[in-house]
């Protein structure tokens, strides 16, 4: 079976400086996959790629088998590309309900109002409120309740756990997993190798623009020491 | 204390032009990221366009307030499609320099055909009297301005804070890229905001017509002060651009009576102020300050 998303020979650069070398990984259909590496290593530059909002200057994308690789952004979420960018990207002058409305629903897997505000009961409480008014952990669920909303069938997520409290980030691995439980994909941004062997099923380490590894999850608990000191923390 | 009340009142119709030039400056600043120096030159158009209706097809004021927005209005979006539009991406001094050239263009060939002095438009049937407000009688036109901007300002704030086109353009003039992320194609409601403020211009220069001269260079004293409006409103800021255009129709009328002279200095002395004071205007948002 073809893969999801396949990403091939992806280069980016931000004008002379090339951050992206030859990028290329696969994520089936209903896995979560993890992207690991240090600061500045591309992670948000290849997620910016695959959403339309960062030109490649080299490689495709291809999603469900169709090339989407010259897509705008829009066309791309349509197909079901959902992003939830590093700084939650929550609309200040929005209110919460109106942050989760905003995205128009592509498909029937598309998530009812009602069904996000049960999987997300503080949502509903703050549904008046402001975007920018909640919490750092409320703003992460609110960016992906948003994307569940609209029936993305890929999730980009940027180092959602970043920032957060341990009990957060705890709520927050319960939500992946509850994503992944539900049949979507996850392409998932994080630093935190540990959290992120709870979560995923793969990794693909990417240091100074390229793909250096690919680990499953017992590689990553085997060399986890090592792997914590590579990324500096 | 009459007399006051009274000033205020002209004060509060003069604002209401300045509250709707502004109100389109505003949208079309927040969604385009430009600055609109042709602003006053549609002012100018609309009220030329009320005047040459009734001269050329003896068309009335009341089709022209519908007809010549609409007309104008449609202009704006091809402008923006044909010329606009290609400039976005470049620095910003490049659409000002088109507009303000454009700006010139309208002034001059209006001048060619019609000469610097001011034409007479008459004050539509039904509006010509005055109405007892109680205290003192007011000009009937010069109430119906007020009532109908007043109107005209809720209906736009309505439309951007309860409906899902105004939720697109709050989100769009927030983040546009992010807003592409989340499947709204952006560009398609480009060409729209800046027909819609365009032709809020042209409204406010209909609404002109009968009240002030309709001449060529009409709306080039005025676009100026409603700059000023705009940046105290708080730059981008929809609510705030209608509010500061009130408040400083008021504030001018009542300058004038204790300082004649220096009203309109005055508006650039409180534009300072505001700025040194809170640098994203009265109603604007930090974040949005540049
Ligand atoms: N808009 C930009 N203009 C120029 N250079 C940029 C821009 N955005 C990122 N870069 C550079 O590109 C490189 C990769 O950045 P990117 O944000 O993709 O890294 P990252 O892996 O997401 O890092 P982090 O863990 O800090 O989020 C970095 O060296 C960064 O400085
Ligand atoms: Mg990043």
């Amino acid at each position: 079976m073809s893969p999801l998303l396949s990403v091939q020979c992806i280069n980016a650069s931000y004008g002379e400086a090339q951050v992206l070398r030859d990028v290329s990984l696969d994520v089936a259909a209903g896995e979560v996959v993890t992207l690991v590496g240090r600061n500045g290593a591309g992670k948000t530059t290849l997620l910016r790629c695959l959403m339309g909002l960062h030109r490649p200057t080299a490689g495709t994308v291809t999603l469900d088998g169709a090339d989407i690789t010259g897509l705008p952004a829009h066309r791309r979420a349509r197909r079901g590309l959902g992003l939830v960018p590093d700084d939650r990207g929550i609309f200040a002058s929005l209110s919460v309900e109106e942050n989760l409305r905003l995205p128009p629903g592509i498909s029937d897997s598309a998530w009812s109002m009602d069904r996000v505000y049960e999987s997300f009961p503080v949502l509903k409480e703050r549904r008046k409120f402001p975007g920018t008014k909640l919490s750092g952990g409320e703003q992460q669920m609110l960016a992906i309740a948003r994307v569940l909303r609209m029936g993305a069938r890929l999730l980009l997520c940027d180092e959602p756990t970043e920032g957060l409290s341990p009990v957060l980030v705890r709520q927050i691995g319960d939500i992946l997993r509850d994503v992944k439980a539900a049949g979507v994909t996850v392409l998932l941004v994080e630093q935190n190798v540990r959290f992120a062997s709870t979560v995923a099923d793969r990794h693909y380490l990417l240091a100074q623009g390229r793909v250096a590894q690919t680990l499953d999850n017992t590689e990553v608990k085997e060399r986890e020491h090592e792997l914590l000191e590579y990324l500096g923390i | 204390m009459t007399d006051l009340l009274q000033h205020a009142f002209n004060g509060l119709v003069n604002g209401s032009f300045y509250a709707l030039l502004a109100l389109g400056l505003a949208v079309i600043f927040g969604m385009l990221g430009v600055v609109n120096f042709a602003h006053g030159a549609f002012y100018m158009l609309g009220a030329f366009g009320a005047f040459i209706l009734l001269n050329e097809a003896g068309v009335n004021f009341w089709v022209a307030l519908l007809v010549v927005p609409l007309a104008l209005g449609a202009v704006g979006m091809a402008l923006e499609r044909l010329l606009v539009r290609r400039l976005v991406a470049l620095d910003p001094l490049y659409n000002f320099l088109l507009t303000f050239g454009l700006t010139l263009i309208l002034q001059d060939l209006l001048r060619m055909k019609y000469g610097s002095q001011p034409q007479p438009y008459p004050q539509p049937a039904g509006l010509r009297g005055t109405v007892d407000l109680g205290l003192f009688d007011f000009p009937a036109y010069q109430v119906f301005v007020l009532v109908f901007s007043v109107l005209v300002s809720v209906g736009a704030w309505l439309l951007l804070a309860r409906t899902r086109v105004g939720m697109i353009i709050r989100a769009a003039t927030e983040r546009p890229e992010l807003t592409r992320a989340m499947g709204i194609d952006v560009g398609r409601w480009i060409s729209p905001v800046f027909g819609f403020g365009i032709a809020l211009a042209a409204l406010s220069g209909v609404l002109a017509a009968p009240m002030r001269a309709v001449s060529p260079l009409m709306g080039a004293d005025l676009i100026i002060l409603v700059f000023a409006v705009v940046v105290i409103g708080g730059l981008g800021s929809i609510f705030g651009s209608v509010a500061a255009g009130f408040l400083i129709g008021m504030l001018q009328a009542l300058g004038n009576v204790y300082v004649p002279g220096l009203a309109t200095t005055s508006v650039f002395i409180l534009m300072a102020v505001v700025l040194l004071w809170r640098p994203a205007g009265l109603f604007g948002r930090e974040e949005t300050a540049v």
